[in-house]
């Protein structure tokens, strides 16, 4: 069963659970302007640490999130070989790290905060847009639709493979890539209908 | 009890690129649908579907009108859609929220503002379907006779006049289709089934055969599923 790459709400009663939505936000994008602004082996490691220490507080699974964030860490590995071969071990912590804390900080969010939670800050916040003709709540649920469709993508292309394997075709990218995506945008008209049916975004 | 009206429907659909510009998939039909429990049965392909689908709006009738407890479908959809549940085949796609207590949280919004409320609101509704142990678990992860409960969970938490359910049980294994039945043939709202399971169209007070987008029978279910079989075999 494919699992979320960008971590999936555990319920906890820890600080971080009981954070505003908004602080959170705000805090993991201060960080990731501290990431770009002061980039150095001090501020990376700090990152680190922080993030290891907010994915303690928040009691991230982490073999979870680990298995969650493979494809993340094999494309990290490149990368860190990469700048390890063309700048050097400092200039690779600098970078890699760096991306590791971020990546790690956005699992505790997702994994600290409720999609419904998201749903009613977006709604919140978009709320002066109201005026320009702007719908808060259907942004909210598109957002939460973009989550909820990533480990749906993720089951419907291992799907795909196994169907394409079970043939012999494991090896033409168009017995895998087409039925994917005409399954993707099915699900997708699928998924509107059911909205609709349930009267959402009728008013 | 509600009332459908189908007056003189029909239901054409574009086939781009096709040899044939048009195809009818439900030919001229007047119904009038009163009856508690009805169902709608019929070969693959023969237009129960999309029978089943304009009595929401999901399907708009080319020709003809539908007229749900006295609202045209086509000018008050909105009302309609809050008086009419509908219930997927493949429960996957009418799941849109991560988490079970989350999407059953989704059907509850425009009743319950407050979001403590709603949560609330929520656990309720699972806990009567059996479900509350699952609340907090990604929809992702449910089997699929969880996921159909959830699906009707979700509908009948507005608790709507109508349910129509679009071949409910034709991916569940045979205990969780018999619980999806039983629990159907439970409630209080008016339902029009559209099945393949003829055990559970027996179990209607109307059936109605469709085949070819013709009703081709219509009255007490024995007769009706005896002509199907008649047809088939």
């Amino acid at each position: 069963m494919a699992v979320s790459p960008v971590g999936e709400y555990q319920p906890g009663t820890t600080v971080l659970h009981r954070l505003p939505v908004g602080t959170k936000l705000l805090g993991l994008v201060g960080l990731s302007i501290v990431a770009v602004a002061f980039r150095g082996p001090w501020t990376t490691g700090g990152l680190l640490v922080l993030a290891v220490a907010f994915s303690l507080a928040a009691r991230v699974r982490l073999a979870r999130a680990a298995r969650a964030l493979r494809g993340v860490l094999v494309a990290m590995s490149l990368l860190a070989a990469w700048q390890v071969w063309q700048r050097g071990w400092e200039h690779a912590f600098v970078v890699v790290g760096a991306l590791v804390a971020l990546v790690l900080l956005a699992t505790v969010f997702t994994t600290t905060t409720s999609v419904e939670r998201m749903i009613d800050a977006v709604t919140r916040w978009l709320k002066p847009l109201r005026r320009f003709g702007v719908r808060p709540d259907l942004v909210a649920l598109a957002f939460s639709l973009m989550i909820r469709g990533i480990p749906l993508t993720l089951e419907i292309a291992a799907e795909t493979r196994d169907a394409a394997r079970a043939r012999g075709l494991e090896r033409n990218p168009r017995a895998y890539l087409t039925p994917l995506v005409i399954r993707v945008v099915a699900h997708a008209r699928a998924t509107g209908d059911a909205l609709h049916a349930r009267g959402i975004g009728d008013d | 009890m509600s009332r459908i009206e189908l007056d003189q429907v029909v239901v054409r659909a574009d086939t781009p690129g096709g040899p044939v510009p048009e195809v009818t998939v439900l030919q001229e039909t007047t119904l009038d649908l009163t009856e508690q429990r009805i169902a709608l049965i019929g070969p693959n392909g023969s237009g129960k579907s999309t029978l089943a689908r304009l009595v929401n709006g999901l399907v708009e009738p080319t020709a003809g009108r539908v007229v749900v407890d006295g609202l045209d479908v086509s000018r008050k959809g909105r009302e309609v859609r809050r008086r009419v549940g509908f219930v997927f085949t493949d429960p996957t796609a009418q799941l849109v929220m991560p988490t079970v207590a989350e999407d059953v949280g989704l059907s509850l919004r425009h009743h319950v503002k407050d979001r403590h409320d709603r949560a609330a609101a929520a656990l309720a509704v699972l806990e009567s379907y059996g479900l509350s142990e699952l609340a907090d678990r990604s929809v992702h992860t449910l089997s699929g006779g969880q996921r159909q409960l959830l699906a009707l969970a979700g509908v009948l938490a507005t608790d709507p006049a109508i349910l129509v359910a679009d071949e409910p049980t034709t991916l569940l294994d045979l205990r969780n289709a018999q619980k999806i039945g039983d629990l159907l043939f439970g409630l209080p709202q008016q339902l029009v089934l559209a099945t393949h399971d003829l055990d559970l169209a027996l179990r209607c007070d109307r059936a109605i055969l469709i085949d070819e987008g013709t009703v081709v029978a219509d009255g007490a279910p024995a007769g009706v599923v005896a002509h199907y079989r008649a047809m088939v075999g």
